[in-house]
């Protein structure tokens, strides 16, 4: 394997205020990788860093937060010495992302054929008839039908499904190489769900680009990605592939997040959850930041945070129970 | 069964009447076209451009042998003079044909420059952010804190008095107000998604200023541009009154208006009721031309 497309080293985003007295380590030290045609899903609880850290790849971040530290290095060359023209030309035509609301994501006042032209008016310098051809053979792509028709028409006259897959066109009308999805069908109802996720799918196979994919739902994860990131309080507690995640979970807080997914088989009346709140980011407890909450704590974990180590075959985590062997 | 009968057909009268005949497509179209307030605004447009042959008399001369004149269809009314007459024994009709030039030409002209000056700072303020808009916003505050008439006269005494003058006096004097609800609704607009997709598709700032802010916010510029075209001819009135606005003898709506004032208490109410109406006109259609393309501009309202 050569190297890979995405390679996040040490990534630190703090969201610093603007005395410069609190601190809120949004995110801290994370690092992974990710390979042409590949798919990383990223879980973690509200809060956890997981949308910031997709924002720090594109470098949009609110103008309170600052990447204080790591590199981002995308196809060769690292995100975070290029000039701010220079990522413009990286957005949209190398990594794009998909953002959560669908009804919120189309400009209201313009038809959906000019809002899927518009990276390829920009990076392509598309025009006329080639655009048209290009916009329609982007709808059908994502199964909109009598596209000719459509490409004409507002957001308003779309469905949130048939909205979102616009959403997804407009993500892929340049061929990017990555494609950011930050839970992209939390406003869908579970059928749409279900095919936008097949479509996005679909279009990875024809296409092969990377895609990160943020979400709450553990079931996504199973069924969309080849590996995962968890995150808590800002740091990555574990990465590995798919099965190793579900089957051998090794850090306290994965597991523990596997058994707040409801099962068909529990007889169990109330849902369990994990005990506690997660940590205020601008003031962590010392130490590993689950510890307050984590069933297996020993006094260790309460004074000093655990570094990474290598469980197994690409499987990493941050918990001091795994010193010992 | 009675209703299920009436639901069916319900359903093959809605059939029926969704097809369209070429005459109710053609009136449909019609109905889209502001005709009412266009032919207001092209009347007056031509009324303006034709006055030398349209006037009966010439505006700035009077004759002081019929001073007071009422209109045609009052006692001792004539032909001669159907409008009447002001306090010079200038003919009403004819100076509110040449006035028809100076005020619309300020009033749509200064509301335009106003808004064109205001609708930039406040985007400029509300996108960016930051001390642009610190400084755009303060700027703001200090000019609305000043009394606007206070304020055209100074920008009145140290440029010469003239209609241009006048027209850059009152839009220097009115952006505040577009500045004001752009920078606002910029800074709802700004945080939507799709302005935030843009960003993602790779558009620079200013492109996002452009296509994406600038549309969206134009609706609010062109409703509050409709309604400051009565207030800048008014103003210009009360310049033109105070003497530093155009020169008296010229003929423009707001002087008329203003110099009638003194006349509705002896009962000559046609010396500023006139001049009244026909401020009254313009910005009626004014409004009904905004109001059409607030509907026409929003594609959801378009389609109705």
């Amino acid at each position: 394997m050569t190297e890979p497309l995405l390679d996040i080293k040490q990534l630190r985003t703090y969201f610093v205020s603007a005395k410069g007295t609190r601190v809120v380590k949004a995110v801290d030290g994370v690092s992974f990788t990710l390979n042409e045609g590949e798919t990383m899903g990223v879980v973690g609880e509200s809060g956890s860093g997981k949308t910031v850290t997709s924002l720090s790849i594109l470098r949009l971040l609110p103008p309170a937060a600052r990447i204080v530290g790591g590199e981002i290095w995308f196809a060769g060359e690292n995100l975070l010495t290029k000039s701010e023209r220079e990522m413009q030309r990286v957005r949209g035509s190398q990594i794009t992302m998909i953002l959560q609301d669908p009804l919120m994501s189309l400009n209201p006042l313009f038809t959906i054929g000019n809002q899927i032209g518009e990276p390829l008016r920009i990076h392509r310098g598309m025009r006329g008839h080639s655009l048209t051809e290009r916009v329609k053979e982007l709808l059908r792509g994502v199964r909109i039908s009598s596209p000719e028709v459509r490409m004409r028409e507002y957001p308003h006259q779309m469905s949130g499904g048939m909205r979102q897959r616009i959403v997804g066109a407009i993500g892929i009308s340049c061929e990017p190489r990555l494609l950011i999805a930050d839970e992209p069908t939390t406003s869908l109802d579970v059928t749409i769900q279900a095919q936008y996720l097949n479509l996005l799918k679909d279009i990875q196979l024809r296409s092969g680009l990377a895609m990160i994919f943020i979400t709450h739902n553990i079931g996504i994860v199973a069924r969309m990605c080849d590996k995962v990131a968890v995150m808590y309080a800002g740091k990555l507690v574990e990465r590995a592939p798919v099965r190793t995640i579900f089957n051998q979970p090794a850090h306290p807080y994965t597991e523990a997040l596997l058994n707040a997914m409801p099962k068909l088989t529990d007889k169990t009346e109330r849902l369990w959850s994990i005990e506690g709140q997660p940590p205020d980011l601008s003031n962590l407890p010392t130490g590993c930041p689950f510890s307050p909450r984590c069933p297996k704590a020993e006094d260790r974990c309460h004074r000093e945070v655990p570094p990474e180590y290598q469980v197994g075959d690409q499987h990493f985590t941050r918990c001091w129970l795994w010193e010992r062997r | 069964m009675e209703t299920s009968q009436a639901v069916a057909t319900g359903d093959t009268f809605a059939a029926q009447s969704f097809e369209l005949t070429r005459w109710r497509k053609v009136a449909l179209v019609l109905q889209r076209v502001p005709i009412f307030p266009l032919l207001i605004l092209a009347t007056l447009i031509f009324t303006a451009a034709a006055a030398d042959f349209l006037a009966p008399h010439n505006p700035e001369v009077g004759n002081l042998r019929y001073r007071y004149r009422p209109p045609v269809w009052q006692d001792k009314g004539s032909w001669e003079y159907v409008l009447g007459t002001d306090h010079m024994g200038r003919d009403i009709l004819s100076r509110l044909i040449f006035g028809a030039r100076i005020s619309l030409l300020v009033g749509v002209t200064a509301s335009i420059f106003a808004g064109t000056l205001g609708t930039t700072l406040g985007i400029m303020s509300g996108f960016r952010g930051g001390w642009v808009d610190q400084v755009i916003m303060r700027l703001t505050d200090a000019w609305l804190a000043l009394p606007g008439v206070t304020f055209a006269i100074l920008f009145a005494v140290l440029m010469q008095p003239g209609k241009w003058n006048i027209i850059l006096i009152l839009g220097l004097v009115y952006w505040t107000r577009y500045a004001r609800v752009i920078r606002g609704e910029v800074l709802s607009l700004k945080e939507r998604d799709y302005v935030r997709l843009a960003t993602v598709a790779g558009c620079s700032r200013a492109k996002i200023m452009w296509t994406h802010i600038l549309p969206n916010v134009a609706n609010s510029a062109i409703v509050i541009a409709t309604l400051q075209i009565g207030v800048s001819i008014i103003t210009e009135a009360t310049l033109s009154f105070l003497g530093v606005g155009v020169a008296p003898p010229e003929p423009a709506w707001g002087l008329m208006l203003a110099e009638g004032k003194s006349g509705l208490m002896a009962g000559y109410w046609w010396l500023s009721v006139l001049p009244g109406l026909c401020i009254m006109l313009v910005v009626l259609a004014a409004n009904l031309l905004g109001d059409w393309f607030r509907v026409w501009s929003d594609p959801q309202l378009r389609q109705l």
